[in-house]
This record gives C-alpha cells, sequence and structure tokens, in this order.
C-alpha cells in the first residue's frame, strides 16, 4: 500500500526513540514560475537569495515583535519535544518543535546577535547555505502550524509562527511550494481552491438541491448570489465537491430552510478556505479575505456565516476584522462572523429543530477537535466554546458519543496530518505518519465503546482521514460532517421523513385508543 | 519535465504523472497514463473516464463527486451510483486517479 513504513497502532502511545534525519528525503513539489510571479514572488531561486532571505528575516523581525520574541526566548526546556504528531509518528529529531525552531533561530542568532555574529560556533549559529534552505523547505514542510506544541510550551513560543515565517522568506526569495502557492493563484482569480467557475458551481447546487427534494419532498434551496439576502455563508469549496464534505453542506441548507433563514453563497467568494495564512503572506492573505468583504457588500447582506473549515474559521475569527474590515455594514446582533455550528447550535437550543435521533442510531461517535478551530479562535459567547457547541449539537443529534482520551481532545487536540498546506500526495509518508497519535486515540474508544465514526467541522479534516484511515486498517467512510448528523437527523416540517415519523405516531395513538 | 511513451511517441506529463498539454489526450494516452500505475482499464472504467471528458469540455473542471456518482448511476444502474464503487474502480480516489487517465488537470484544495 505504501513504499514507506505504516506505524503501528499499539496499545498507547509511545514517544519514540529519536533518530537523525530520517525524514530528510520529504520535501513537497516546487511552485511553478507563473504561480510564484501570481503571487507576487520571484519566479525562481533568485541570484543573491542568502542577503535577500536575511534581508526578508529582518523585515520580518521588524514587523513582529512575536517572532523575535519567540526566537529570543527559548530555554531548551525540552516541554514540547514529544508534543508534535510528526515527531512521534516519524521519530525523526527535526520533527522535535524545538528543534524545527532552531533550523530558524540558528541563521537568526548568525545574523541579528551579538554573540552569533562574532562567535558564532560558541552559540551554534550558521550562515544562510543552500544546505540550510534545503533543510527550512524540508522540515518546514513537515509542520501542519498546528500550535500544539506551542500550548505546552511555558513561554508560549508558537512553531506555526516561525513555520510561516520560514515559508514566507523562502517565497521572498523564489522557493516557494507547488501546493499552496497554486491554491492561492486559484482562490484569488477564479474564487475558490478548487477553480470550480461560477457555472460549474451554479449547476452543481442545483443538482444538489434536486437530490435533497428527492430525499424530503421539499424544495431546499442552496442559493448562489442572490442579492439582498441576509446571510451570505462562505464555505470551503471542498464543500461543493468531496465527500463527506458535500453532506455537510446539505445539512447547512435544511437547517436554513427549516428556520425560514434568508441566505446566499457567493461565487465570488466561494472558498473559506484560506492558504494565505499558511504561507505566512500578510498580503495574499489580505487579497483572499477582501473577495469575502466585496461579495458582502455587492450582494448587501447583513450577516456572514462560515461553513466547517478549521484554519478559515482562524483567520475569519481572529483576522477577518483587521484584513478586510470593518465590518459596519453589517447587522451589529450578530457575531461577526458566525460559524454556522454557532447557528445550528443556537436553534437547537431554542427547541426550533425537530430532530430524530434515531436515524444516526447506526453510528456511535467520537469527535475530533480541528486545530485551527481549537487553539486559534474560539466560537459562541463563552470561554471553550468552540469545544462544547460541536459536541453539543452531536449530542443532540445523536445517542451515542463518546470523547477520545482528555490529553488528545480540546486544546490538547492533534492535528490530523494534512494541515497548514500539507494535505497534497507529494507527503503522503508524512500526512500518513503524523496521523499515528490521532488514529491511536481513535482505535481506543473504537475498541473501548465500540465508536464506529468520527465527526469534524474541517474540510482538510475530512479529505485527510479519508485518505489516511485505511493506512491504518479503519473504513475511509468512518469520518463524517458534524452537519451531516444534523442533516439525516433533522424532521423538516412538511418532508417525507415529517409525515412517515407521525404517521406512525398516528397509527399508535389510533391502537390505543381503541 | 518527464515523458511517457505511448506507442513509441515521448508524451510529456508534469511530475505527478498529470498529462501536461491537456488537448493533445487520446484514449491511448489514458491506457498508457493508467498502464503506469498497474491499472488495466476496463469498459467501466471508460464510461467514467468518458464522462469526465464530456463534463470537463463543457465545464473547464472535473465534476464534483456526487456528480459523478449520479451519472455513473444513470448509465451503469443504481447499484454502482456510489462512491464505494468508484474507489474499487480507482482505488487511489475517482476524483484524482480518474482525472489523470481522462487527461484532465488534477483537482487541486482541500480534496
Amino acid at each position: 500500500m505504501a513504499d514507506f513504513e505504516i506505524p503501528k497502532i499499539k496499545n498507547y502511545l509511545e514517544i519514540p526513540a529519536v533518530q537523525e534525519d530520517v525524514m530528510a528525503h520529504s520535501s513537497p513539489f516546487i511552485a511553478k514560475p507563473p504561480h510564484q510571479a501570481g503571487l507576487g514572488f520571484p519566479e525562481e531561486l533568485v541570484d543573491d537569495w542568502e542577503n535577500k532571505a536575511i534581508e526578508k528575516m529582518g523585515d520580518l523581525l521588524g514587523k513582529y515583535r512575536s517572532f523575535q520574541v519567540y526566537l529570543d526566548s527559548c530555554v531548551k526546556c525540552g516541554a514540547c519535544t514529544d508534543k508534535c504528531h510528526y515527531f512521534i509518528g516519524t521519530t525523526d529529531a527535526k520533527n522535535m518543535p524545538v528543534a524545527r525552531q532552531d533550523l530558524l533561530r540558528k541563521v537568526y542568532r548568525r545574523y541579528f546577535t551579538f554573540a552569533g555574529k562574532y562567535f558564532p560556533k560558541l552559540v551554534g549559529a550558521t550562515d544562510m547555505t543552500k544546505e540550510v534552505l534545503d533543510e527550512w523547505y524540508s522540515y518546514f514542510h513537515q509542520c501542519s502550524q498546528c500550535r500544539r506544541c506551542s500550548v505546552f510550551c511555558p513561554y508560549g513560543i508558537d512553531t506555526a509562527e516561525i513555520s510561516m515565517a520560514a515559508r514566507e522568506i523562502m517565497d521572498e526569495v523564489g522557493l516557494g511550494q507547488k501546493y499552496c502557492n497554486e491554491i492561492i493563484l486559484k482562490a484569488q482569480t477564479i474564487g475558490n481552491n478548487l477553480g470550480l467557475p461560477e457555472r460549474a458551481l451554479a449547476d452543481t447546487l442545483i443538482d444538489l438541491e434536486e437530490e435533497v427534494e428527492e430525499d424530503t419532498g421539499l424544495p431546499v434551496k442552496y442559493p448562489l448570489d442572490v442579492k439582498g439576502a441576509d446571510i451570505l455563508l462562505v464555505t470551503p469549496s471542498a464543500d461543493f465537491f468531496a465527500e463527506p464534505h458535500i453532506d455537510g453542506l446539505i445539512g447547512y441548507g435544511k437547517v436554513f430552510h427549516e428556520v425560514g433563514a434568508s441566505w446566499t453563497m457567493s461565487s465570488k467568494a466561494s472558498e473559506a478556505a484560506n492558504f494565505g495564512m499558511f504561507i505566512g503572506s500578510y498580503a495574499n492573505m489580505r487579497k483572499l479575505a477582501m473577495r469575502i468583504r466585496e461579495a458582502a457588500i455587492e450582494l448587501g447582506v447583513k450577516r456572514i456565516v462560515f461553513g466547517e473549515c478549521g484554519h478559515a474559521w482562524r483567520v475569519a475569527y481572529s483576522f477577518l476584522n483587521t484584513l478586510a474590515g470593518p465590518f459596519d455594514f453589517l447587522d451589529p446582533n450578530y457575531p461577526v462572523p458566525q460559524h454556522i455550528c454557532e447557528f445550528t447550535h443556537g436553534y437547537l437550543e431554542e427547541g426550533k429543530l425537530r430532530i430524530n435521533k434515531e436515524e444516526n442510531d447506526h453510528m456511535r461517535l467520537t469527535f475530533h477537535d480541528s486545530c485551527n478551530v481549537a487553539r486559534g479562535s474560539r466560537m459562541g459567547p463563552t470561554p471553550g466554546g468552540q469545544f462544547e457547541i460541536p459536541r453539543k449539537i452531536i449530542k443532540a443529534v445523536c445517542n451515542h458519543y463518546y470523547d477520545m482520551a482528555q490529553d488528545t481532545i480540546h486544546d490538547a487536540t492533534y492535528c490530523c496530518g494534512g494541515g497548514g498546506g500539507l494535505l497534497t500526495d507529494d507527503l503522503m509518508e508524512i500526512r500518513v505518519k503524523g496521523a499515528l497519535p490521532r488514529m491511536q486515540a481513535l482505535k481506543t474508544v473504537v475498541d473501548d465503546h465500540g465508536v464506529t465514526n468520527m465527526a469534524a467541522i474541517c474540510a482538510i479534516c475530512k479529505s485527510q482521514f479519508t485518505k489516511v484511515l485505511p493506512y491504518y486498517d479503519f473504513s475511509m467512510d468512518m469520518i463524517v460532517s458534524v452537519h451531516q448528523l444534523v442533516s439525516d437527523a433533522i424532521v423538516l416540517t412538511g418532508s417525507e421523513q415529517e409525515k412517515e415519523l407521525d404517521g406512525v405516531e398516528d397509527d399508535e395513538a389510533e391502537a390505543t385508543a381503541e | 519535465m518527464s515523458t511517457i511513451d505511448v506507442n513509441g511517441t515521448a508524451v510529456e506529463v508534469d511530475e505527478e504523472g498529470y498529462l501536461v498539454d491537456l488537448g493533445s489526450w487520446t484514449p491511448e494516452i489514458g491506457t498508457a497514463l493508467a498502464k503506469g500505475d498497474d491499472c488495466e482499464l476496463t469498459d467501466n472504467h471508460w464510461e467514467v473516464i468518458n464522462f469526465l471528458r464530456e463534463y470537463y469540455e463543457e465545464y473547464q473542471i472535473a465534476p464534483a463527486v456526487r456528480v459523478l456518482t449520479k451519472a455513473i448511476g444513470k448509465k451503469l444502474g443504481k447499484d454502482k451510483g456510489n462512491s464505494k464503487y468508484l474507489y474499487e474502480l480507482f482505488p487511489y480516489g475517482p476524483a484524482k486517479q480518474a482525472c489523470k487517465y481522462a487527461g484532465l488537470p488534477k483537482p487541486t484544495g482541500c480534496v
């Protein structure tokens, strides 16, 4: 099945013995000249790249105070060393977060600190060489920027920020990653990561409406570019394309229909994801975020709701206002932006959605906290809402729910293994190996509680698990969307499901009366 | 840039094995691309490949998995209109593997 060794799931998660450079061969495809140029980067590695890289590092140190603090403050305590899923899955020493940071820190010391300038060998400072650059390209694409290590760092050093800075420096000297940069350009020019043009999107949604009407007997709409709608739904384009993502989209539509919401999607902002964050490029991140602002203004909406997408929600929740704000043209009575889970949860709490939990009785569920939602944002009015709200939704629509081990969920959640721009076939080895800690935790609830399915609220997680579950002898369709569970259990007013349900109840009532 | 051999002619493919010049696709190229993955194309594979090409011609993009399963269900019978069947035909995933043999660009994004 694979030309690399697949890690074994044991009885408990083992912290492996450290090995040197066993993943040094892992390196993603390099971006093509047009993709580089399209994002404002040099087409290929520039002459004098060594100096340009240092110049860019200096620029970032001046711009982001956090970056310098992270580089200066590490005391090598070791708290992070066993916290990275890629280290646990690969055993490669450079995948320990501190070692990953040191790849950049040693160059920082050489050019930006007194000791490193004059006594480099004493402080582990090195010149910016081609060898260093290659190492950066390899190991900064073995970090999914999930920030689990930063939760355990006593100084709060965020390896994700360092990884983003490294990628930005590499882009700036002409060494970009194909997967991310091709996608960012597509989203900036066509409107989404897939490159789905408006007409294809429109027809896909019409198909979806037919499917839902066949199933429910109701004209549930999946509207596109409707001016004057109240709500703009911005969702990852994988929701239009892939499974189980699309079942989640069907769920959003059913909820909107049932509560009588006036909503629309936009062909211009047909992507929630913002890969600009993965490459640390503020300019590109902003360009992508501006499409959402422009779409909201053009359509004249009052609210923005985001679909199930992990890092999109981090960008939306944490940065959208400064990137593309102010959003003073939206209705201030609602969160700007709002997560679809908040939306659905609100109506569930009010008892406005009729739910038939038995529809999900064939499943025993657990929930995978997506890293960017868990550690990069919040949801709802109270702290920890990003953990509680999705679980409350699942429990409201399913009878059987079991959490995975405490040290693998909430803010200690393990990344799926495919985040941060690593969800590409050329990085399959690191993706499979990095999934080990999550697979281990999943295996435990499968064995202990008979869990059959794992729900998630992130397009990357869903695609990654679909791909890697079979490597660990699980079924690929074990992963489901949270709103897919809502979709299967919701009883829409006037639907076939309602008739079936009430019809049976009526018969019973008659029988009792007789 | 790497190439594959199609009846004595060298055809350019990218680093992931996808056809570079989409317009140059022929069924022979499709067969050769599949052979490179040790995949023998049957009539059922061709039903999928032909649908992908028709769809691509109209929309300039590969169809969503749901659109594909529905179309195949109509053509080959309802029991085959599901992604399980498509994965049996194209174990690496219908979206990517079938697109490759059909000479379509690789779907990108969170898929």
